[in-house]
């Protein structure tokens, strides 16, 4: 029984991938598009070349961190909706150390990474605090304070980190996370050392979760609050915690931006939609760091890969996000898979 | 012979299972009929059958001797075939006619509801059947007792001359339940039949005339009541021999170790429901709380193991105030809980089995050292406790959630017991169990004793108090209003006692020493 959930845990977000691919050549066989040279453009547009696998690399990195931070959250029963604010803030924080501070690169670097995280903990933290002690749910919560770090942030661009402009001056190399090995190797791609904090940071949730009390704890809060307090846990206190360690994980993702791809914050006109994939990376990868890993990376891929699909294959880059939006429904409906899959088996053993 | 029902040679497969294997059963006009078995032997599956609930793979049902096909419970209802549910199907604020009628109301020429020929009907009814129901009343201003006499009415109201009961005892009082034999006995003089699903062997030797047992889904046979016993039809359930009366030595109290003072406590709607109580616990001897569910034991068991707060009293163990401390300390004070809900407080049910073993005592070596958990360490305890402790289990990596009921119960049992509490709390620790299970835990909670613990068990059961306990605190509103022993005492005296009603007889109420 156990294992076959494992089994099914596995096959279930492959076959929905297939599945998502699948219809979506379907899709792209009906609107007149040839759905062989469309994949094969949005093949090349990932791995055509280095510069294409630096890029897909450097889109890859903010998934993985986002994902891990609505997984996180999930282990303890938690929607984390807020994943988007908290990279902006976390965005916010590294640049803003990155452009204030005069220091060594070996203090400087570290401290705006922190900053971007702690920054995100702290949008984490909010709607923990509410929800622990007076029961708002945080989906409200994390929703609206997307919106107030969205605005506060443009805010602060235009009154704070410059006069009235839209985008700051570029951070001291010294918090930089851009490297030119790095570059070099890619063709000049922006490819930067943020993915080995995504991937150490994968290891850490999978180490938290599944090896520490605290793991222990988080889960069992979200599993079942009544009898985590029979046993003794702070109820409110895994939940806040777990909002926090999430929102960390979130403010890494836009300290990645700000200190690896763009080196700058500029006003945005709407959300980055990091945070909002993040949902996605956290449903696909089921709520698993490593699963969060696979699913950041096929979602990287897909996203870059589409930029070559209007002049490779003429298909609109709108059909990738077509294909996301599949696949996303295919493994929402699980249920609907594993009924497949039963009938398949069934049919085998006969 | 004339069978009003007849559910011939039933198979009833689900993925994975057998659940009802080659099993008949024929009910005569005019008889009540037990369908007895364990917990998970098909029982309510069976029922669920004849009720249209289920389509049978195999097998045929047959209604006064014709055979039918019962697609759905409408058409059961047309064949006069009803339910009385043991969770009752009530709309709180409608009166007791409204209820009854919803559904099926009578309509006058206007096309409104013909409330009054409704309630004059089921007035009727009620007086034809001696069920002393209100057509008018609220069912939230009723006892559970009038509430399950409504049910009764309902399928009596849609024409039923086959009632099903399901578990109809388990919610009632020993008063309730003499009054609710009575009324089978009253029903089926007027012609009606009925099914009586229930594991109490009791009932069974008391009001009916066939039982047919089954086990393990499969049909084991069909006895006439008369001609059997308790103990062969508790073997033919089980399927070995089953020791009723637990063994148990003289208790031999010895120093106090729970002592609870004027103890007041608030439920969740900030209405006291403890009110001024006091108990006292020793080491060695088995406390028993009795009493109607509702008077006041949930939110005093919460009060002591920490999950709610006291507005005032005290409560000390083995001398050192406990009051209002967290749960965790609480625990690591010398409680062990075995809570009334195990799917709510007792296990999370997404671990595995293992986990559920170190669940207060995960942080502690050699579990856990600096946060790091201890797999091996908690998992072999886990696999000598599910040995000790028979669990029947898979492995113990498999999820809480795929163990049955009582290997579940067996599992917090051994939880418990094994840190070695002075004070061991069993709240409801056999309810839904089956006799195998029952015996097993009754069986621990006197070894407990014997190791001069103090054990504090609240029970629902008389049977079980009055078994069990070596000293039974009757607890009514809030307080506990006798302290009587079990050998001289009985269960229409408990049952009064428990109701409110003061016994003369009783004279050392509340001593407290």
């Amino acid at each position: 029984m156990t294992e076959n959930n494992k089994l099914f845990g596995i096959l279930v977000p492959i076959v929905s991938v297939i599945l998502g691919l699948i219809v979506g050549a379907i899709i792209m066989l009906f609107s007149g598009h040839n759905p062989i040279i469309a994949y094969t453009s949005l093949w090349n547009g990932a791995f055509g070349d280095a510069f294409t696998i630096g890029e897909t690399v450097r889109r890859i990195t903010p998934l993985i961190l986002t994902g891990l931070a609505v997984a996180f959250a999930f282990k303890s029963g938690l929607f984390n909706i807020g994943a988007e604010g908290q990279v902006i803030v976390g965005w916010l924080a590294a640049v803003w150390v990155g452009l204030t501070i005069d220091a060594p690169m070996i203090i400087h670097l570290p401290l705006a990474v922190i900053m971007g995280a702690i920054a995100g903990a702290i949008w984490g933290f909010i709607p923990g605090l509410l929800k622990a002690k007076i029961g708002v749910h945080e989906v409200i919560v994390t929703i609206m304070l997307n919106y107030i770090a969205l605005f506060s942030t443009n805010a602060v661009i235009r009154g704070v980190l410059t006069d009235q402009s839209t985008t700051t001056e570029r951070i001291s190399p010294t918090a930089s996370l851009a490297s030119e090995w790095l570059q070099s190797l890619t063709f000049f791609s922006r490819m930067h050392y943020g993915i080995l904090i995504a991937l150490f940071a994968a290891v850490v949730m999978w180490f938290l979760i599944e090896r520490t009390t605290i793991g222990y704890e988080l889960k069992a809060v979200g599993f079942n609050q009544h009898a985590s307090k029979y046993a003794g846990m702070n109820v409110s206190k895994n939940i806040i915690l777990s909002m926090v360690i999430a929102g960390g994980f979130a403010g890494l993702a836009g300290a990645m931006e700000g200190l690896g791809t763009y080196g700058t914050i500029s006003v945005m006109s709407g959300f980055t939609n990091l945070g909002f994939d993040g949902i996605a990376v956290a449903l696909l990868g089921a709520n698993n760091p490593l699963g969060v890993i696979f699913a950041a990376v096929l979602f990287g891929v897909l996203k870059e890969g589409a930029g070559e699909m209007p002049t490779g294959a003429g298909v609109p880059t709108e059909l990738v996000d077509i294909i996301i939006a599949l696949i996303i429904f295919f493994v929402a409906s699980s249920y609907l898979i594993r009924w497949l899959l039963l009938r398949f088996k069934k049919e085998g053993d006969k | 012979m004339d069978y009003v029902i007849e559910m011939l040679n039933i198979r009833k497969e689900f993925p994975g299972i057998v659940a009802n294997d080659n099993i008949t059963i024929q009910v005569e006009k005019g008889e009540i009929h037990a369908l007895l078995g364990e917990n998970g032997a098909g029982k309510s599956t069976l029922m669920n059958v004849l009720f249209g609930l289920y389509q049978p793979e195999k097998g045929e049902i047959r209604v006064k001797g014709e055979k039918v096909n019962i697609t759905n419970p409408n058409v059961a209802n047309d064949l006069g075939i009803g339910m009385v549910h043991q969770h009752f199907m009530l709309v709180e604020p409608f009166t007791v006619t409204q209820n009854i009628i919803l559904g099926s109301e009578p309509k006058t020429k206007m096309g409104n509801i013909n409330i009054k020929k409704a309630e004059k009907e089921i007035q009727e009814l009620s007086d034809r059947y001696g069920l002393k129901v209100d057509p008018s009343a609220k069912i939230s201003d009723i006892s559970v007792g009038m509430q399950q006499r409504v049910e009764i009415l309902k399928t009596l109201y849609r024409g039923a001359d086959v009632l099903i009961f399901d578990e109809p005892t388990a919610v009632l009082t020993p008063q309730e339940i003499s009054e609710l034999i009575e009324i089978m006995r009253s029903l089926v003089k007027e012609g009606k039949s009925i099914i009586l699903i229930t594991h109490k062997l009791k009932e069974i030797m008391e009001v009916c005339d066939k039982c047919t047992v089954i086990r393990k889904g499969k049909g084991i046979g069909t006895v006439e009541v008369a001609n059997t016993t308790t103990n062969e039809l508790a073997s033919l359930m089980v399927g070995r021999e089953v020791n009723f009366k637990t063994e148990k030595k003289e208790a031999e109290p010895k120093d106090t170790v729970l002592d609870i003072n004027n103890l007041y406590v608030k439920d969740a709607r900030k209405v006291d429901l403890v009110k001024g109580l006091d108990l006292e616990v020793r080491a060695g001897e088995i406390v028993g709380i009795a009493g109607i569910d509702g008077n006041g034991q949930t939110e005093l068991i919460e009060a002591i193991t920490g999950l709610r707060k006291s507005t005032s009293g005290k409560i000390t163990l083995r001398g050192k105030d406990i009051t209002n401390k967290s749960p965790r300390k609480v625990t690591e004070s010398g409680i062990g809980h075995i809570p009334q809900d195990r799917h709510k407080y007792g296990l999370v049910l997404d671990y595995p089995i293992g986990a559920n073993i170190v669940l207060q005592t995960y942080y502690q070596k050699p579990y856990s050292k600096a946060t790091i958990l201890n797999y091996k360490e908690i998992y072999s305890k886990a696999k000598s406790l599910i040995e000790e402790y028979d669990v029947r289990t898979p492995s113990e990596y498999t999820l809480a959630r795929a163990l049955s009921g009582g290997n579940q119960q067996k599992a917090i049992i051994g939880r418990e017991v094994d840190r070695s509490p002075d004070l061991l709390i069993a709240a409801q620790p056999t309810r839904g169990l089956d006799v195998g299970a029952i015996e097993f835990i009754h069986k621990k909670l006197i070894e407990e004793r014997d190791k001069g613990k103090a054990v504090l068990l609240i029970s629902f059961e008389l049977d079980e108090i009055l078994d069990v306990s070596d000293r039974i605190a009757v607890m009514f509103d809030g307080k506990v209003v006798a302290d009587v022993k079990p050998e001289e005492t009985n269960e229409q005296e408990l049952g009064l006692l428990m109701a409110g009603s003061q016994v003369s007889k009783v004279g050392g109420t509340n001593d407290g020493e």
